[in-house]
């Protein structure tokens, strides 16, 4: 059941969610910034974005599985990769590639957070005027 | 993964960085130590990191997995009066590279510097939903 102002804040809400799961995955890549083999990992937002509009289902961290044929009971499930809302977890193409197989580009990764955390607030702004808004319509 | 998980993953790197400094603070303090608790002269300890998942899709922190010595060969300076001196006058010093040592040094505490600014930053988005509608 969606109430009218369940709609009214349901885009902003998503958006928050994956901006928060963005988050997570931009802070494991600066904490791996010296992992040797790590490799910088990220999310297409806007896919993720459509993704979890059109699915509304879709559960936070569900992992999207592809279905294998078993001809045998010993066959694996097939399980993809890691997944967020739906869009696939991919590795960044490398700039500037390290000896030791790391490809956490510090700078990128940097910008990228601090990219990804005022979008952040400003979907909280979003909600917070959304929630004024009906606040006053209520009140008057 | 919730935005709490940015605090475990800091934290690890953090943890995995500072394990990192001490180990050059002992290299560094033993640079001359031309003998340890085993009678053996000090070799160069390194950490290696790797990567534990941690909190969900896509979280990862660090772990150190190991500290291994340095294989490098160690220093022979030539010092007869010295009393760990060997028949020829040799004295086997540590193979630390102080160079390196101070490099891996400020490697770290950068590191660490990028860690505590994510932590801070995770920790006022925090606050900040916190107060949404008031």
């Amino acid at each position: 059941m969606t109430s009218e102002i369940d709609r009214a804040l349901q885009f902003n809400r998503t958006a928050l969610n994956i901006l928060a799961e963005r988050q997570g995955l931009l802070a494991a890549n600066i904490a791996n910034a010296d992992t040797p083999s790590f490799k910088a990992r990220d999310i297409d937002f806007a896919s993720a974005l459509k993704n979890a509009l059109s699915n509304e289902t879709t559960k936070l961290t569900a992992n999207s599985t592809v279905p294998l044929t078993h001809t045998a009971p010993k066959h694996l499930g097939g399980q993809a990769g890691e997944s967020i809302m739906g869009a696939p977890v991919m590795y960044r193409n490398v700039l500037q590639p390290s000896a030791d197989g790391n490809t956490v580009d510090m700078d990128r990764e940097r910008a990228q957070f601090a990219d990804n955390a005022v979008r952040y607030e400003a979907s909280l702004k979003f909600i917070d005027s959304k929630i004024k808004g009906i606040l006053s319509a209520i009140q008057g | 993964m919730s935005l709490f998980n940015i605090f475990d993953i800091s934290g690890s790197a953090m943890t995995a960085q500072s394990q990192r400094l001490n180990t050059v603070a002992s290299n560094l303090a033993n640079a001359d130590s031309t003998t340890s608790a085993d009678g053996k002269t000090y070799r160069a300890k390194q950490v290696v990191f790797s990567t534990v998942p941690m909190g969900g899709a896509g979280g990862a922190g660090v772990r150190v997995a190991a500290v291994v010595e340095d294989a490098s060969p160690l220093k022979k300076q030539y010092e007869p009066a010295h009393p760990m001196a060997d028949e020829q006058g040799y004295v086997t010093m540590p193979n630390v590279n102080v160079v390196e040592e101070m490099v891996n040094m400020i490697s770290a505490s950068r590191s660490y510097q990028n860690n505590v600014d994510v932590m801070n930053t995770s920790k006022s988005m925090l606050l900040k939903t916190l107060t949404i509608g008031q």
